[in-house]
């Protein structure tokens, strides 16, 4: 039992910290040093030292990482997370062996490769075949192996017609293609990845991901991927590492290290009143807009199975045509829906006369999954271009779960993914075919 | 219901008898002096065969002489000085043809130098890679030399064919067989310029103006070595100073075996190859331990 246990941990961290050292390291010009060492063994003043010696924040030191411990396993898929300057590129260059600890130790398994960059020495004067060999190369691919892959990375870049142009003369959207290709095809038992995901236009964003999905879910590889979005380490990752000023507690689930990211202090409000005046020539405008539940108070907590009301009254300054709409999105970040008031009057003809109305409108309950929630509202005319009034975050409240029967979604299920943005109670049927096994061609 | 972790809830095992010999790497703050990893260079052999390539590929694309480019410079400096120090300065050649006695000295020298240079700033040149992609970092000082060694190889070519045409022309030169030890001395040149290259690199890294300075240096050295002049020319008094230079020997011998002329002592050769062999030592560990703390100060 302890053997196989053994085997599973292909990454141990241990106790890991880095040092740097604050403002300039040494002058930068030999010149610079010996006239500081000659100064000082005259006991001058260093001529480069900063005015007001006892400046100590600038040049002291500073811990970018800070007794960092973590064993990773064979096949998880473990995120990246924190704020910039936590301190997650300086533990990826430890990882991929770019610097050194100052303390510590790093134990590994097998090949690590790791992206820090797609298309890492590129050479603008080769071909596109050149420089998947070279660029394999250096990302440690022997000359057979990307022979054997090379029919792939071509196909999946999608560039076959220029593989014997200089990459120069490509788009930087096929450049790109490329490189992620190479990379995508590399053979290695952990990969660490930064955030190279986001290159390339839609579709090969979604090609992107799809690959990375498939190194991590279908061929047991270990990954580590470091992200700002909070969307993609949710759909890649199993685990995750919430890094803050250099320190981290370890391995945490990703809900709680997206939570942390996030900054744990969501504050709900489920009403909102206009603070300004409408600005002259405005044409119409929010003025207040509110959360209620089914018995009509004001509310900022639903269970998964209320209903939500949401109340906008707006005023029609000008009688133009006013299409009150809101977007709804979710605590990491993603756009649950849109909605707007319809059906829409696209001829314009039936103009709604000045004055001020109140919309209402339901989201129904068994439907959205436990999370907190942010409103955007704003009113639209129907033409792209035109927006009488937009009110980002105006309201934010949340939705939990009531771990009872009342949730129709959950029916007599026991655990539910919390990732999932959608609870919906949907319509069920079943029909009973035979009392034995039947022949299984739905 | 659904879950794609692995489930590892089992404490991990903390002897370190068990599992120290499943680790594949293994690395700790203060590394050991002579911790350089041979057998994962052999594995990036292909890196270092594409990265030549492209030094010699990219360099000439979109030109029409191409590698031919690798003669010009040479020759251009070889003519220039037949007629400046020869032609007009009348310095004694040693009673060869002044082109046959400058450009095996130019070319030797443009070897040596070039390959020193390289080498010592391989972390500023290729601090972008360096910073996103781990591979032995040795791969790019080896690599240089022997891009450099195919210039080389070429400039030798064209001394080889000049050598033949003097020859069928009737000039008195003598072609020993010690000639076949040639590669001994590229070898010699080449070993001093990784060495004292790779010594340099920690140091340039942190002074960028050592580099420049490395430049002016490699200059005036040149006229410390027998290339515009043969040693003979050099009073006895000073030859000691120029002994002291490992390329002395090395240029010397190479004229000696090639054109029969010159001072060969087995007592020099062994003193440059003494001094390649503590470079090279030396240049490898600096170099190692250079290489894993670098990129914070590139």
């Amino acid at each position: 039992m302890l053997n196989a246990n053994q085997m599973s941990v292909v990454v141990r961290v241990e106790n890991i910290s880095k040092k740097y050292q604050l403002g300039k390291i040494g002058t930068q010009s030999l010149k610079g040093d010996l006239q500081r060492w000659w100064a000082r063994k005259r006991g001058k003043e260093d001529p480069f030292g900063t005015i007001g010696k006892e400046d100590s924040g600038r040049h002291g030191e500073f811990w970018a990482l800070k007794d960092v411990s973590f064993d990773l396993h064979q096949g998880e898929a473990i995120g990246i997370i924190g704020k910039n300057g936590a301190g997650k590129s300086t533990l990826l260059k430890i990882l991929s062996r770019i610097t050194l600890p100052t303390t510590g130790r790093l134990r590994v398994k097998g090949r690590i490769a790791s992206l820090l960059e797609v298309g890492t020495g590129f050479n603008p004067d080769l071909t596109g075949r050149e420089n998947i060999f070279l660029n394999g190369a250096i990302l440690g691919m022997s000359k057979r192996e990307v022979q054997r892959k090379f029919d792939e990375i071509v196909d999946f870049s999608g560039v076959a017609q220029f593989v014997d142009t200089p990459v120069k003369r490509y788009s930087s959207g096929m450049y790109v293609r490329l490189a992620f290709a190479v990379a995508a095809h590399l053979e290695s038992e952990i990969l660490i990845l930064d955030e190279v995901l986001a290159v390339g236009d839609a579709e090969f964003q979604k090609k992107c991901l799809g690959k990375m999905d498939d190194v991590a879910k279908r061929q047991g590889r270990t990954i580590l991927f470091v992200s700002h979005s909070m969307t993609s380490v949710q759909s890649l990752c199993n685990k995750a590492i919430f890094l803050k000023k250099g320190c981290t507690p370890g391995i945490i689930s990703v809900r709680e290290a997206v939570d942390a990211y996030l900054g744990g202090d969501f504050k709900i409000q489920g009403y909102y009143k206009a603070t300004a005046e409408a600005s002259a020539g405005q044409q119409a405008q929010i003025l207040e807009a509110k959360l209620l539940n089914a018995s009509g108070n004001l509310s900022e907590q639903f269970a998964t199975f209320e209903d939500i009301l949401l109340q906008i009254k707006w005023w029609n300054i000008s009688g133009v045509k006013v299409i009150p709409n809101f977007m709804l999105v979710n605590r990491q970040g993603i756009t649950v829906m849109i909605a707007s008031d319809a059906p829409i009057d696209w001829d314009g003809s039936k103009k709604r006369e000045p004055g001020t109305y109140v919309s209402t409108v339901k989201i129904p309950g068994n439907f959205l999954n436990a999370n907190d929630f942010t409103i955007h509202l704003a009113l639209d005319c129907g033409s792209p271009r035109v927006c009488y009034d937009v009110q980002l975050d105006a309201l934010h409240f949340s939705i939990y779960d009531p771990m009872d029967e009342r949730s129709l979604a959950r029916g007599e299920l026991v655990s539910v993914r919390e990732d999932a943005i959608l609870w919906p109670a949907l319509e069920w049927n079943y029909e009973k075919l035979s009392g034995i096994l039947v022949e299984n061609n739905l | 219901m659904i879950s794609n972790s692995i489930e590892t809830n089992l404490p991990a095992d903390q002897s370190p008898t068990e599992e120290s010999n499943h680790w594949t790497m293994d690395i700790q703050a203060n590394p050991r002096l002579l911790d350089i990893d041979l057998k994962e260079l052999w594995r990036y052999r292909d890196l270092i065969s594409l990265i030549v390539r492209r030094d010699f590929v990219a360099a000439y694309k979109q030109t029409i002489l191409g590698p031919l480019w690798h003669l010009t410079e040479p020759l251009v400096t070889t003519l220039t000085y037949a007629f400046i120090f020869g032609f007009v300065a009348r310095i004694s050649t040693d009673g060869l043809p002044r082109i046959l006695f400058y450009l095996p000295g130019i070319t030797l020298w443009t070897f040596f130098s070039n390959t020193l240079m390289n080498t010592a700033g391989t972390f500023n040149a290729n601090a972008g890679i360096f910073g996103k992609v781990y591979f032995p970092r040795l791969v790019m000082p080896i690599a240089t030399v022997l891009s450099n060694l195919i210039a080389l190889g070429l400039q030798f070519a064209l001394f080889v064919v000049l050598v033949l045409l003097y020859y069928v022309t009737g000039t008195n030169i003598h072609v020993t067989p010690y000639a076949l030890a040639t590669p001994l001395l590229v070898l010699l040149a080449g070993g001093l310029a990784l060495g004292m290259g790779t010594l340099l690199s920690s140091v340039t890294t942190r002074y960028r103006d050592l580099h420049k300075l490395l430049q002016v240096s490699m200059r005036l050295l040149m006229f410390g070595t027998p290339i515009i002049y043969p040693l003979s020319q050099v009073s006895e008094q000073y030859r000691w100073l120029l002994a002291l230079n490992p390329m002395t020997p090395v240029v010397e011998t190479f004229r000696y075996v090639w054109l029969g002329t010159g001072s060969v002592s087995g007592g020099n050769l062994l003193y440059s190859a003494a001094c390649m062999v503590v470079t090279l030592v030396w240049g490898a560990l600096v170099f190692n331990r250079a290489e894993k703390v670098a990129m914070d100060s590139v």
